[in-house]
């Protein structure tokens, strides 16, 4: 079977093809890439996805609207709250549903504990692809926690299912604030501690400043987002421009690239906006835990939800970009149409136009600053 | 500018080629002519007071009862924090649009998802090969009308219910180990096999 | 893997397993090496007996047998002592990384290199249809042989040296060139591109960091004026103002040259790209499986514990006893056949001292490969080439300038070594309080007793 991507590839002897994946041992997940390069030098990388492709948007049609909440964790499993928030945004805005304060600030809570734990597997895995493999097991070791905390609160270390249609399952357990605020004084520290160790290490700063550097209009013009986009300058976050849930009330600092060590839109700067990132995430949990109102966690919602006809698109921003769900809706009580719209998709669009001239370990910097999941991009 | 505005300047410039404004149940959005499409997108991205410049979404939606594959597009602006929602009905039969991969580059791939999955094709696209699918992969998997291969390259997407399947070797050891003087008993017929 | 073992069922019977453990922990951990190398030690001046008796067609077989049965027991030895260190290793590196480490087999995990030999020497041993069949088969012996040699000429204490060449540290750096060669040969009779770009990359890496090493390296034999491992210890002291390290500035930048020279050859952090291209395929070894891997894997942690013995001989001191010099040696012999008890004492107190400096090098260099991302390809050879090959020279001019003008005083050596030991130990201070301080700041504890 020829595959038709070697066809973009035109090696004439002196440039070699490589195939980098699909099983390679980053967490990346199984994506292949085509690479063709002259010694060290890449000319061109085409990422090949679809590997991981499991038909997710084909058994939304299926299943019905309340059954559909545990696949949008396997969307992205690394950092699943933000799907589970993003459809279930998309369908309360289908059914017109209201839900209360202490549902939106519960939702926040556990997205933000989320988007750390996704970060830290974000850096961890960079400084290991860099080459740094004790940076790697800090952040799991500190993942462990709040994997231990969610679990407290919804049942599940990865796959969470917690938020629900019309608000969240459960309500906090006995002592998880206390808990949770003294794993966010421990987490703070770490933070200075990893920052020593590793962020402005000579060598990481020497592989990461002004690799692989994507300017604004690029980003945009590629529809990157998240921190990517933040990386290369774009001052625009979700939850800042275009508030949802219980983000108005909360203030925090957005940190946009702007070429700490390099140039603006690097590798570098990528990373280390995910790393104020979670800065900033352990601050919203603080004063979501402080203003936490009380009431209930669920609103009212009918036991058998059949929208009306109609579409509307959500959007959250997750830990590797703005999430968006399209919810088709046809009256029936299984959707029309999902579509989760993932920002992983549109970063590996990116690598082929990015990598050219790249060396061979840069593009592995490339890759793991841009934080792709594969089930992401191939749902 | 909200929806409205923003609907009244595409109007202004394309006429009756850019729809009037569905004002759906949630999300309004307007249809756009196929052949303009990739004209209405350029228009939105580059003039001064519109720039659309983020193609937020590139989908499409199965309409097997009104025979229209429809090609939705979700843009947002970065400058002026606006959105717009556009659609382009194609015919079901032969689904054939304009790409704007020319406007927003991010168009490339998620055009090549909306290929693979629908089987739209998209006219210019520099790259058109499917994406999530293997390359050698027949029909179009999102269709309301897809019906599954039953199998790739020998592999089978069907098997045994796994209780059935473990009943029966459990028998077969049990059978096994029994005095050799009571006479075996017979293999229970495997139940049909029932889809995943 | 369930437990080999019933667990124990009472208090009592679990400390009773654990003291059995850790004893056979220890018979093996000391028990092996020191049988290994006892029997080096018999058979080397054994090989040049002439039995009475025996016809010389006779002795000729007799010396033959000898040093085959020398050459088996040395290759061995080198086998332990790589084992050991990866347990050292796995051991010091879990500690860094906040988590248990090995623990399972043996006291503190001690036997789990056995396990771990055991296990490769039983898989499946693969060869790929297309990789060239005689240079794939080939390779792991080219790395063997490289790094068993040089076990032949490392200094462990003070007679105890399997054979005191003239030529000691030139035959270890030319020797150690044998594993270029099988790594070179390994990446290309895999016929696979991967282990290509790594043994290409691996060869480029170890080749151009051969110099700044061997210039490095000529600085102690400039001062000591022999080549001899032995030689160039005994030129030196037991107290670090004696070492060759600090009494001379240029002897410190030649091995600070000398160190990260040594940590490219061996292929370590923060110079792995050839191997630990494992973000995405492990280099030159990824077509290797069972005993060819057990062997590229053994070979790369042994050249840990030689790159730092070599380090110890030439810049530290190697096994000089404090307040034990060469007369103390000579008293303590006597002057009967064999060597009085005393005599034995003072080798093994050598012996612990080698041990002990070449595990202080080890730990530095395991801290460093834990601590460092790797460096690219580019900047690695850009190193090497604009900055230590500049660096290693000055070192070399600036130490035959040193030994012409300076080294006929006296005093001199006593000063400089004064001054730089004591600038040491003031850096280590600071060093120590700040860290110390990092540690607190985080709200954590310095906690020795969690080793």
């Amino acid at each position: 079977m020829e595959r038709l991507i070697l066809r973009r590839l035109s090696a004439d002897g002196e440039e070699m093809i490589l195939n980098f994946g699909p099983q390679h041992p980053s967490t990346h997940g199984v994506i292949n890439f085509m690479v063709e390069t002259d010694g060290e030098v890449i000319r061109k990388a085409i990422p090949e996805v679809g590997y991981l492709h499991r038909s997710i948007e084909k058994i939304g049609e299926k299943v019905g609207y309340p059954g559909f909440m545990p696949f949008t964790d396997r969307v992205d499993y690394v950092a699943a709250m933000f799907a589970n928030e993003g459809y279930a945004i998309a369908v309360e805005r289908l059914l017109k549903l209201e839900i209360p304060p202490r549902a939106r600030w519960l939702r926040a809570i556990s997205c933000e504990l989320c988007r750390i734990a996704s970060h830290l597997i974000a850096v961890g895995t960079m400084t290991m692809d860099i080459g740094a493999f004790t940076p790697m097991l800090h952040g799991v070791r500190e993942r462990e926690t709040v994997n231990d905390l969610i679990e407290a609160l919804c049942g599940a270390r990865l796959t969470y299912n917690y938020h629900r249609i019309g608000g969240v399952a459960f309500d906090l357990p006995e002592g998880w604030r206390e808990k949770t605020l003294r794993f966010l004084d421990h987490f703070d520290r770490f933070l200075t501690e990893f920052d020593r160790l590793i962020s402005f290490n000579e060598v990481y700063v020497k592989r990461l400043a002004g690799v692989a550097v994507i300017p604004a209009p690029l980003a945009i013009d590629y529809g990157l987002v998240g921190p990517n986009l933040r990386g290369s300058g774009v001052d625009f976050d979700l939850r800042r421009d275009l508030p949802y849930g219980a983000y108005p009330h909360f203030h925090f600092e957005v940190p946009v690239g702007k070429g700490f060590q390099g140039t603006t839109g690097d590798c570098f700067d990528r990373y280390y906006v995910r790393c104020l990132e979670m800065k900033e995430s352990s601050k919203i949990v603080r004063q979501a835990l402080d203003t936490l109102p009380e009431g209930e966690f669920m609103a009212k919602v009918p036991r058998r939800i059949k929208p009306e006809p109609g579409e509307a698109l959500s959007r959250v921003e997750s830990a590797r970009g703005e999430m968006a769900y399209y919810v088709v809706s046809d009256g029936t009580e299984n959707a029309w149409r999902v579509r989760a719209r993932t920002g992983s998709f549109t970063a590996m669009g990116i690598v082929e136009a990015v990598s050219p001239g790249l060396m061979v370990a840069d593009l592995v910097a490339l890759i793991a600053s841009l934080d792709v999941v594969a089930p992401e991009i191939d749902r | 500018m909200n929806t409205q505005e923003l609907h009244e300047r595409l109007r202004a410039r394309f006429g009756e080629d850019v729809g009037p404004l569905l004002e759906e149940k949630v999300d309004s959005s307007c249809v756009v002519l196929p052949s303009r499409i990739a004209e209405v997108c350029r228009f939105a991205k580059k003039e001064v007071g519109i720039e659309l410049d983020h193609l937020e979404d590139l989908t499409a939606v199965d309409w097997p009862k009104r025979a229209v594959i429809e090609v939705v597009y979700h843009l947002f602006s970065y400058r002026h924090r606006h959105a717009l929602v556009l659609k382009v009905l194609s015919d079901r039969a032969a689904p054939r649009v304009p790409t704007v991969e020319g406007v927003w580059k991010a168009a490339n791939w998620f055009e090549r998802e909306v290929f693979d999955l629908f089987g739209v094709e998209f006219v210019g696209h520099p790259d058109l090969r499917r994406i999530l699918m293997p390359d050698d992969w027949v029909g179009h998997p999102l269709r309301k009308d897809y019906e599954e291969a039953g199998g790739y390259h020998g592999i089978s997407n069907v098997r045994e219910n796994p209780l059935v399947e473990l009943r029966r070797l459990d028998e077969r050891a049990r059978a096994a180990l029994s005095p050799k003087a009571s006479p075996p008993k017979p293999a229970t017929p495997p139940a049909g096999p029932e889809p995943a | 893997m369930t437990e080999a073992l019933p667990l124990p069922k009472t208090a009592s019977a679990a400390r009773r397993r654990a003291r059995r453990v850790l004893a056979l922990t220890l018979a093996v951990g000391l028990g092996l090496p020191s049988a290994l190398f006892g029997a080096v030690l018999v058979l080397s001046p054994l090989r040049h007996l002439a039995p009475p008796g025996l016809s010389p067609g006779s002795v000729f077989l007799f010396r033959a047998l000898c040093l085959l049965l020398l050459a088996v027991v040395l290759v061995t030895f080198g086998a332990v002592i790589s084992g050991m260190t990866v347990w050292w290793e796995m051991r010091v590196s879990s500690r860094m990384q906040s988590r248990v480490g090995y623990n399972r087999v043996g006291a503190a995990g001690f036997l789990q290199w056995v396990a771990d030999a055991v296990k490769l020497i039983l898989k499946e041993d693969l060869v790929p249809k297309d990789a060239d069949a005689v240079l794939f088969r080939a390779a792991p012996y080219f790395v063997i042989v490289g790094f068993a040699l040089t076990f032949v000429a490392l200094p462990f204490g003070e007679s105890l040296i399997a054979a005191d060449l003239d030529v000691g540290i030139f035959y270890l750096l030319s020797v150690s060139a044998l594993v270029v060669v099988g790594i070179l040969v390994a990446g290309w009779s895999s016929n696979s591109k991967w282990s290509l770009f790594g043994g290409m990359r691996s060869a480029a890496q170890v080749i151009s960091y051969e110099i700044p090493a061997g210039l490095a390296a000529m600085v102690p034999v400039l001062m000591a004026g022999t080549l001899s491992m032995q030689g160039i210890i005994r030129s030196q002291g037991a107290w670090p103002w004696q070492w060759i390290l600090l009494t001379n500035p240029f002897a410190l930048l030649a091995f600070l040259v000398f160190f990260v020279a040594q940590l490219a050859e061996g292929n370590r952090t923060p110079f792995d790209l050839p191997e630990a291209e494992s973000e995405l395929v492990a280099g030159y070894v990824s077509e290797y499986s069972a005993f060819r891997f057990a062997i590229f894997f053994l070979v790369e942690y042994g050249n840990l514990w030689v790159m730092s013995a070599v380090a110890v001989t030439l810049f530290l001191g190697g096994w000089q006893v404090p307040f034990a010099g060469p007369a103390a040696f000579e008293a303590a012999r006597g002057v009967a056949t064999l060597p009085g008890p005393l005599w034995w004492a003072l080798e093994i107190l050598s012996l612990l001292v080698f041990v002990a400096k070449t595990v202080l090098v080890m730990n530095l260099i395991i801290w460093v490969r834990w601590t460092l991302p790797r460096i690219r390809v580019d900047q690695m050879m850009s190193l090497c080439w604009k900055y230590l090959v500049p660096f290693a020279f000055a070192a070399f001019v600036g130490t035959l300038l040193w030994q012409i003008l300076l080294a006929r005083v006296p005093w001199v050596a006593s000063l400089t070594g004064a001054v730089l030991t004591l600038g040491g130990a003031v850096t280590a201070y600071f060093f120590l309080r700040l860290t110390y301080r990092n540690i607190a700041a985080v709200g954590d504890r310095v906690d020795l007793s969690n080793w």
